[in-house]
């Protein structure tokens, strides 16, 4: 770099924080969320508020929240990953087969050395799974879309021939007390707080780091992002591996949680994380997301859905509430960008 | 002239049974801006693309202060000092100023943040200032993405980077061309403080005003070959258009 002679000055500077605040999709998404909440406690306080029903609603949520931090990852590269919800389905298995295989058939009475392995072959198949999508779409350049539809199909097959098609019921039970039912802290429930760091973690590597940097560039604009030096290949392959690792992860925790592997579960996941990404402000065009828009995206469905049930409004209205306001910020989305691009 | 900082000889390049360069030679000195001009279809493209590792050429020579180099790809030719401004603006507009100015050569916090991936944002946001400052570019912001500013804004971004990176040599292809006629002025006089700096600038353009203002010497390419040279004062507008098509000829062009 060659020598500076000027000291910076004064007209580039931050905006103020409260100027990009109102900027930012996520403070408008977060409001709509507060909105609702708000609305709901009005409407019956003892509802929503309540405690049981709170763990409940994160518990049900912690699931999806650490299969859609993935997601967030995928969609600000412009890409998507429509096999999070199968690839789930299949690191269980893979994870419930090879703790029964090291207890001898049946792992409920397992110790902790069966368990540790289990997670980290749901982890690991997981990823092996992303790092396989990554590859065919970052390598062979076919569109990730295809890529993953063909992995949703793939996995769920994959997991049906490992079980015969019925559900594997012997999890250890150390395991379902532990991660599934236990709490720490005074009652928040460990299946919250395994989602919350992988949040908070998430959340790190894609707004300070140089991986969550390249993230954003490549989403933006891939072609000037390999002109700058940018390994895209490898990146993306990166990004999906991560999307296969927490998807395994998430795997791993429902196992936990209903203590057998719920094969016939999970076909819709991949459109709740699509969905709960999206509304949080990451848009499906690349480049622009984030993992607290997610956080709080992800929450709006699952507050709806809550929400009905306590007034007694048909839970069958949650997906069209749910349509509707997703439908609106993708248009909001779009309008946002075409403004842009007209100057 | 001492040895050139870059030169080309004779280069070569098909595409399929299209040759876009029949023996194609070049030179630019530190510290000088010279224009490669030519009719469409000359091989300019082609030429800069071969001279900044985009691609290679079948055959011919490129020497860097007078050694032979191979680049193999655009990383080699930037790690040698060799930044090129793309026509098609490759910044990426969801990132602000700062961000494109350091992308693919972020600065890292230290310890052990920094060994995780963490980046320094406000050094690069800093140091981004200082940058533009010294090249006149004014932005109102520098945290607000690059898409939200004007073209000529973004353009003196695109420009911003590659001069601050490059230590011997920058290839400018077209970064006038859709830009108002002040930010122009405001382009060409980047260009002008990186001269002085002691760069070797290449510029491509069609507009001869601009070429005759700016530059010091003008390469003419025409159907793959240099034809002319000239020195920016004695040439005038009548000998650029006649070298470019054919009227004139100064070099050996059998």
């Amino acid at each position: 770099m060659t020598a500076t002679t000027d000291s910076a000055p004064p007209q580039a500077e931050k905006r103020p924080l409260a100027r990009r605040l109102a900027g930012a999709n996520t403070l408008w998404i977060a409001l709509v969320l507060l909105a609702l909440i708000v609305v709901f406690a009005i409407i019956d306080p003892s509802g929503i508020l309540n405690v049981t029903n709170l763990q409940y609603l994160l518990i049900e949520t912690s699931v999806l929240l650490v299969l859609s931090v993935g997601m967030t990852f995928v969609i600000v590269t412009s890409g998507i990953d429509l096999s999070v919800g199968t690839v789930l389905v299949f690191s269980g298995v893979a994870s419930a087969l090879t703790m029964n295989a090291l207890s001898g058939g049946d792992s409920t009475n397992a110790g902790w050395g069966v368990i540790a392995v289990g997670g980290v072959v749901a982890v690991g198949s997981g990823a092996l799974w992303g790092v396989v999508n990554g590859l065919l779409i970052a390598k062979a350049r076919i569109p990730a879309l295809i890529v993953t539809l063909g992995s949703f199909g793939a996995a769920l097959g994959a997991a049906e021939l490992l079980t015969g098609g019925s559900d594997v019921r012997s999890v250890p039970t150390a395991l379902g007390k532990a991660l599934g039912s236990g709490t720490s802290f005074g009652g928040i429930p460990n299946m919250v707080l395994l989602a919350a760091v992988v949040a908070a973690i998430g959340a790190w590597l894609l707004a300070t780091t140089r991986f969550g940097r390249y993230t954003y560039a490549i989403g933006s604009n891939e072609v000037a992002a390999q002109r700058t030096g940018v390994g895209v290949t490898r990146h993306l392959v990166l990004v999906y591996a991560l999307s296969g690792l927490l998807s395994g992860l998430a795997g791993f925790m429902s196992l936990a949680y209903f203590t057998t592997t719920t094969l016939t579960s999970h076909s819709t996941d991949n459109l709740n994380a699509i969905a709960g990404t999206v509304l949080g402000g990451t848009s499906l065009f690349g480049g622009v997301g984030s993992v607290i828009g997610t956080v709080i995206g992800v929450f709006i469905p699952a507050v709806l859905n809550k929400g009905f049930v306590i007034i007694g409004v048909s839970p069958f209205w949650q997906p069209i509430a749910v349509a509707i306001v997703l439908v609106a910020a993708v248009w909001f989305d779009q309008a946002r960008r075409r403004a842009r691009n007209q100057r | 002239m001492s040895t050139p900082l870059l030169e080309a000889r004779s280069l070569v390049k098909h595409y399929g049974s299209v040759e876009a360069l029949r023996g194609a030679s070049f030179e630019v000195a530190a510290g000088e801006v010279v224009s490669l001009i030519g009719d469409n279809g000359a091989g300019k493209s082609t030429f800069i693309k071969c001279l900044s590792g985009a691609e290679q050429p079948d055959s011919g020579e490129i020497l860097l202060e007078g050694k032979p180099i191979h680049l193999d790809s655009p990383t080699t030719a930037r790690s040698l000092g060799i930044e090129t401004v793309y026509q098609d603006l490759a910044v990426a507009p969801d990132l602000d100023p700062a961000a494109n100015l350091y992308l693919g050569r972020e600065i890292k916090r230290g310890g052990i943040l920094g060994a995780l991936g963490m980046l320094d944002k406000k050094e690069m946001r800093r140091r981004a200032s200082e940058e533009f400052a010294r090249l006149g570019v004014t932005l109102q912001n520098v945290d607000v993405p690059i898409g939200a500013l004007s073209g000529g804004q973004r353009q003196s971004v695109a420009v911003a980077r590659s001069v601050v990176w490059a230590s011997k040599v920058v290839f400018m292809d077209e970064p006038t061309a859709a830009l108002g006629v002040v930010q122009r002025e405001r382009v060409l006089d980047v260009i002008r403080k990186v001269r002085d700096a002691g760069i070797g600038v290449v510029l491509i353009s069609h507009n001869m005003p601009e070429v005759l203002s700016v530059s010091d010497r003008v390469e003419v390419l025409r159907l793959g070959k240099r034809v002319a040279r000239f020195t920016a004062g004695d040439a005038s507008l009548e000998d650029l258009v006649g070298a470019m098509t054919g009227a004139l000829v100064q070099e050996d062009v059998s």
